[in-house]
């Protein structure tokens, strides 16, 4: 009777924490839409989504440039990260010599660990004046917040894709070189293909970081709202819109920051079904499951 | 037992335990409670008044909200708060049974880089370089350089008071780099040679330029006796005359040691022999 009662409880418990998570999601986004609800009704959707302008005080909610500006500091930030990061995660996990990783994993984790209001600072006082010198212009830019970017989310990449690559089988690794393929053809066809899956996940992690970034963002991307003609352009993304503004909002601007954590949601939302279906699409198979 | 009856227990006892959490932090009635709300930008000197004054009168509760100058004005209307605060002076429409109370002044600063060589422009000039119409250095007797405007986003107080001040109805250039604070405001312009921003005379420092208007240099002095004209009145505002724990709390802003906190934030205070010990420095 003891240990069924235990078990019980044991069982339940471990219930609770696993919907717990769930329960705050919801909530949260129960929350979001309520309050989001009203600018979409007295706005209109699409003229929230697709307007251009964005002028609380002459109630103007367009939030379209953000969208832009959110997508193209995302994009350009996973351009310049994934390559780096994948071919890091490659040496780390297939040709790096023991001590060698032992130096290069605690550093990549200290990477993660520095908040993200210094990088924001770092970028403010070296990268704006650097891009600037350089390239002309304030220096506030697209590109900036991409570099910035791109630092932050590379340990996210990296650790993930290492886990991802030391965990195809070691039988591969042998069967490949035994069939007197070098090193080099090893990780190009057989590790790095069946790891995909992995790395597909890590990329998804870093992405979800890019998007959701604020702080480091707003330091040195600008915030003007316009559609970007040049990655030298200043522009501001949805994140940023909403911490730059929530502190004085009332009556429908306040929704409308709301509404911009919707369209926030929702571009998370495309994104992460779009990554999904290339991890579910090359998958490897082996036996009854995969990788 | 059922075991959904046991997993309904479990959750009424965690229930229980969080309502019993609730009444054991609410916060209790016998206070006398003062609300104040309105300008962001009176808040931070509003909510240091508070605390010092709840510490000495603990049984005084005092909570200090923002939401801008228009909000503090009409909730005062509506006998929402006990106090509404503004940062600008009340237009006469406004003013019906409303009473003013000018704490203290903040004066708005036109910043530049260290390495720049204007040292003064006139408000029309500041206006034309804002709304874009001019976007060179050189018009105003600086080097050939382009123009980079930095602006605080939508909201801010001190946004809405330089546009007020000096932008006489005119827009700022769209594509104006926005900051979200006076430090991001300041560090864009201690970083760019070509930069120009402006921030409250009680955020300046001496890593960036302070220009004069009109040949006035932004000071203490120049506030106080109003020849340097973009300034901010801190406003209180009451609706008729204010009664209580209220009245005392306005009674003691206006006492010596009330002022000395107003200029300890550095604000230019009200009332003119307030002791030296803090003074504004640049």
């Amino acid at each position: 009777m003891n240990k069924r009662l235990e078990e019980y409880f044991v069982e339940k418990g471990l219930f609770i924490t696993a919907i717990f998570s769930i329960i705050v999601i919801l909530l949260i986004i129960a929350f979001i839409f309520r309050e989001g609800f009203p600018i979409f009704q007295e706005y209109g959707f699409l003229n929230f989504i697709f307007g251009m302008d964005w002028a609380p005080s002459d109630g103007q909610y367009g939030v379209f440039t953000m969208i832009i500006g959110s997508l193209c500091i995302t994009i350009l930030a996973l351009i310049m990260a994934v390559p780096l990061s994948i071919l890091c995660a490659i040496f780390m996990a297939e040709i790096a010599p023991p001590t060698m990783t032992k130096i290069l994993k605690p550093v990549i984790e200290t990477l993660a660990g520095i908040p993200s209001v210094v990088y924001g600072f770092f970028g403010l006082i070296v990268l704006v004046p650097f891009v600037r010198v350089q390239f002309g212009g304030t220096g506030f830019s697209m590109l900036t917040a991409s570099i910035i970017l791109t630092v932050m989310i590379l340990p996210t990449i990296i650790s993930v894709s290492v886990d991802a690559l030391r965990s195809v089988p070691l039988e591969y690794k042998e069967a490949s070189l035994a069939l007197g393929a070098t090193q080099w053809q090893t990780i190009k066809n057989v590790i790095f293909p069946a790891a995909i899956p992995g790395v597909i996940t890590a990329i998804i992690l870093g992405m979800g970081r890019a998007v959701g970034e604020t702080l480091a963002v707003i330091m040195v991307a600008g915030n003007v709202t316009q559609i970007p003609g040049s990655i030298m352009d200043p522009v501001r993304a949805l994140t940023s819109n909403i911490a730059l503004e929530m502190g004085y909002a009332t009556g429908l601007h306040y929704n409308a920051l709301f509404g911009t954590a919707v369209v926030l949601f929702l571009m998370i939302m495309v994104l992460l079904v779009i990554a999904n279906y290339y991890h579910y699409k090359k998958k490897v198979v082996i036996g009854g499951g995969y990788l | 037992m059922d075991s959904k009856l046991k997993f309904g227990i479990i959750i009424i006892i965690i229930i229980i335990i969080l309502i019993g959490a609730y009444l054991l932090f609410k916060p209790g009635f016998q206070y006398d409670r003062i609300e104040i709300a309105g300008s962001t930008s009176v808040q931070p000197v509003a909510e240091k008044l508070a605390e010092v004054y709840m510490k000495e009168h603990p049984n005084v509760k005092i909570n200090v909200q923002g939401g801008g100058s228009g909000l503090g004005i009409r909730t005062t209307e509506q006998g929402i708060v006990n106090i509404g605060t503004s940062s600008k002076p009340l237009k006469s429409d406004e003013k019906d049974g409303i009473q003013e109370y000018v704490i203290g002044k903040d004066g708005i600063v036109i910043a530049v880089n260290l390495e720049n060589g204007v040292s003064d422009l006139s408000k029309e000039q500041i206006k034309d370089i804002y709304n874009g119409n001019i976007t060179n250095w050189e018009k105003v007797g600086g080097a050939d350089a382009e123009i980079h405007v930095v602006v605080r986003e939508s909201g801010s107080g001190t946004l809405s008071s330089f546009n007020a001040l000096v932008m006489n109805k005119t827009k700022i250039r769209s594509d104006a780099i926005v900051q979200g604070s006076t430090e991001g405001v300041k560090q864009a312009v201690k970083q760019d040679p070509y930069a120009i921003g402006f921030v409250s005379l009680s955020h300046m420092s001496n890593d960036v330029k302070t220009l004069e208007i009109g040949g006035i240099t932004p000071l203490e002095t120049t506030i106080s006796d109003g020849s340097y004209t973009l300034q901010v009145p801190f406003e209180f505002l009451t609706k008729g005359d204010p009664q209580g724990a209220t009245k005392e709390f306005i009674d003691w802003v206006f006492s010596l040691e009330g002022q000395s906190i107003i200029r300890s934030e550095k604000i230019v205070p009200a009332i003119g022999n307030v002791s030296d010990d803090v003074g504004i420095t640049f």
